[in-house]
């Protein structure tokens, strides 16, 4: 089993005939995603890379009723109307690559979709992979070669390259990867994806990559200390040098109000008995050290 | 985006907010077609706490001494912060000082109400030392500012009849304002109680998203915001850029891959001179004129280039390192890492400069740091 993506997800691409709406689709077809059809107002009829595109969602519930997950690369200033055009027409699983969309909007449509019962990840993250099943995301092909008990959550996208294709080389595949997204407002934070992980039993291991501001890191802490989440966890906090009251590119990434800062995620993680490593290699020694190979 | 406090205070006044009487100017001569009472206090605009402090708030008993306070502000630069408006302001009869601010709470994803009778004092050190004297009320964005919340602050703040009346007008103009600039907080600190029973905004923080600035053309960004010199002119190249007090400098793709590279200088004994993550699918351009800039910073010694390509090439990468040495030449130790899509190619390109490419990022910055310190500080 993996969490949030498997063998059943069919996809829909909002977005689907911009450039990088289309250079994914045709990457997530290579890595054997089930894409099904995209979706472009306006655009209707078309084809990208073999898959038909419509121009509302409505329309391509109704050809394609199997849908059930939905990726959005569609410009910021019109993101958040896809988004509420996804969860009206009942998707499931709704996945936001998109990055800047303003954050007002953000908390707007995350609140809607939880009323509504959709799961949203993102906005301004790189996607979910379940390596060699599926991937709904932007997460490098080349990277999610092996399957296997790791399940990571990440608020960052290349550095979870890094440490996905450490792990990978040393022989640690994964069940499933999270990037929850940099922004401050969130669909699915890493304590909501730790809790799927929880109950998924093909994941042994977690991978938990944090970065500075807010209080996620913080949040999870607190759950182990609980007893709520029980695996074994190796963690790495990006930020260590950063300056307070600065933002370092990712807009959830800023230390304010006195939380989010290195010294206090550590602390909260050790408290709680999970191990953090001061380079993303050493995530990889950590994983070897807990798993005993 | 942190609004200039002039600029804040503009916008709360606009929407029934009373501020001190003040005008603010841009050149010293300015001060004579001011009409205003002295003695005024003359407050240099940058993003800074603790202004009074560095010295950029001063009483001015006369005009001629706000002109000569005026110009000595102007122009100044202050942590590559350029001072380009001062704001002169009357004084105000304060009785009391509190706090209140609207902004954003991430864990419920709502926004949130903060209050204290602790004004002036910084709000992350009242949570520190009494987070009891806080008050926060969650604000769901679907609901917006309800009267059994106003009530409960009233009450915590010990304010009743007029100033109760006073204070709910306050919040709800602070509340739609916080909605209508797209902003991740309103702060108002201190807010004074006057003699005469009335609110005023002592100084003020607002800080508006970034990316809904579209929407808000009545903001200019490099005139009102919180820019530094160096920032704004890595906003020409889009690239995000922050400049940090060390020597090595630091050039990744993506925020976090980019933090955690400025962490490993530090394991290594170096100290970070920036943050640059030229992001995702970074064009030659770009890496050309990101690694241009830190060329040319006098306060860098070496640089490390650590880039783990999905969306981003190296072949671009490295055509943006050749442009860069073609036109600033190679002045400096150069560490690179290049990992990930078309890294072959990348490798190829970059032989005749004879930069040695690393495996990992632990690598490059190791033997950078070993460099540097072998040849002395």
């Amino acid at each position: 089993m993996t969490i949030l993506v498997d063998q059943n997800t069919r996809v829909l691409v909002q977005g689907i005939t911009g450039s990088e709406g289309s250079r994914h689709t045709l990457y997530m077809l290579q890595y054997g995603t089930k894409v099904v059809a995209g979706v472009t107002p306006g655009k209707g009829g078309q084809q990208v890379h073999g898959v038909p595109v419509y121009d509302s969602v409505e329309e391509t519930l109704r050809r394609h009723p199997d849908v059930n997950t939905s990726i959005i690369f569609v410009p910021a200033r019109f993101a958040s109307d896809a988004v509420y055009e996804a969860v009206d027409n009942g998707i499931r699983l709704v996945v936001i690559i998109t990055e800047h969309i303003p954050i007002h909007d953000a908390i707007r449509f995350v609140n809607y979709a939880k009323y509504k019962g959709t799961v949203i990840i993102g906005p301004n993250c790189p996607g979910v992979v379940s390596p060699t099943i599926s991937k709904v995301g932007i997460l490098p092909n080349s990277v999610y070669t092996r399957k296997g008990p790791v399940g990571i959550i990440s608020r960052s996208g290349t550095l979870t390259y890094e440490i996905s294709y450490h792990l990978t080389q040393a022989g640690f595949g994964q069940s499933t990867v999270v990037g929850v997204g940099g922004d401050p407002i969130i669909g699915t934070d890493m304590v909501e994806a730790a809790l799927m992980f929880e109950n998924d039993p093909e994941t042994k291991y977690l991978v938990v990559i944090g970065e500075i501001g807010g209080d996620q890191e913080e949040r999870l802490a607190s759950l182990v200390r609980e007893g709520k989440i029980t695996k074994p966890i190796a963690a790495f906090i990006a930020g260590r040098t950063a300056p307070p009251g600065k933002r370092l590119g990712h807009a959830g990434a800023i230390i304010s109000m006195g939380v989010g800062t290195y010294e206090s995620k550590v602390k909260a993680l050790e408290s709680a008995g999970i191990r953090v490593a001061r380079t993303p290699l050493e995530v990889v020694k950590i994983i070897r050290e807990i798993s005993g190979k | 985006m942190r609004l200039l406090e002039y600029k804040g205070k503009e916008i709360l006044a606009k929407y029934g907010v009373k501020v001190p009487r003040g005008v603010v100017i841009g050149k010293p001569d300015d001060v004579d077609k001011a009409s205003l009472n002295y003695p005024v206090f003359v407050k240099a605009q940058v993003p800074f706490a603790g202004r009074a402090k560095m010295g950029l708030v001063k009483r001015a008993g006369s005009k001629d001494e706000a002109k000569r306070i005026a110009s000595e502000y102007l122009g100044r630069v202050i942590q590559d912060f350029e001072v380009k408006k001062v704001l002169l302001e009357e004084g105000v009869d304060v009785v009391k000082e509190y706090y209140v601010s609207v902004t954003i709470d991430r864990s419920s994803r709502t926004f949130i109400l903060l209050a204290s009778p602790e004004g002036g004092v910084d709000i992350e050190e009242i949570a520190r030392t009494s987070p009891e004297k806080i008050f926060r009320g969650r604000i769901h964005p679907f609901e917006g500012l309800r009267d059994y919340t106003i009530n409960a602050v009233n009450k915590f703040m010990g304010f009743t009849g007029d100033l109760a009346y006073k204070f709910a007008s306050l919040l709800r103009v602070m509340y739609n304002v916080f909605e209508a600039y797209d902003t991740e907080l309103v702060e108002i600190n201190p807010l004074a109680l006057t003699r005469g029973g009335d609110f005023v905004a002592l100084d003020v923080k607002i800080m508006v998203d970034d990316n809904a600035l579209y929407r808000h053309s009545d903001i200019s960004v490099e005139e009102e915001g919180d820019l530094t010199r160096e920032e704004i002119e890595a906003r020409k190249y889009g690239f995000h850029y922050v400049e940090l007090p060390g020597y090595v400098g630091v050039i990744g793709n993506g925020a976090g891959l980019t933090m955690a590279t400025m962490d490993l200088v530090r394991e290594f004994s170096g100290e970070p001179a920036d943050f640059l993550d030229v992001g995702g699918g970074a064009s030659r351009d770009v890496v050309k004129a990101a690694l241009t800039l830190l060329l040319k910073d006098e306060r860098i010694r070496g640089i490390v280039l650590n880039i783990f390509g999905g969306i981003t090439r190296g072949d671009e990468v490295a055509y943006g390192v050749v442009d860069a040495f073609k036109e600033v030449g190679a002045a400096k130790p150069l560490a690179i890492r290049l990992k990930g899509t078309n890294e072959e190619e990348g490798r190829r390109i970059l032989a005749p400069l004879g930069v040695k490419i690393y495996e990992t990022a632990e690598e490059a910055i190791g033997e950078l740091m070993r460099n540097l310190q072998g040849g002395g500080r």
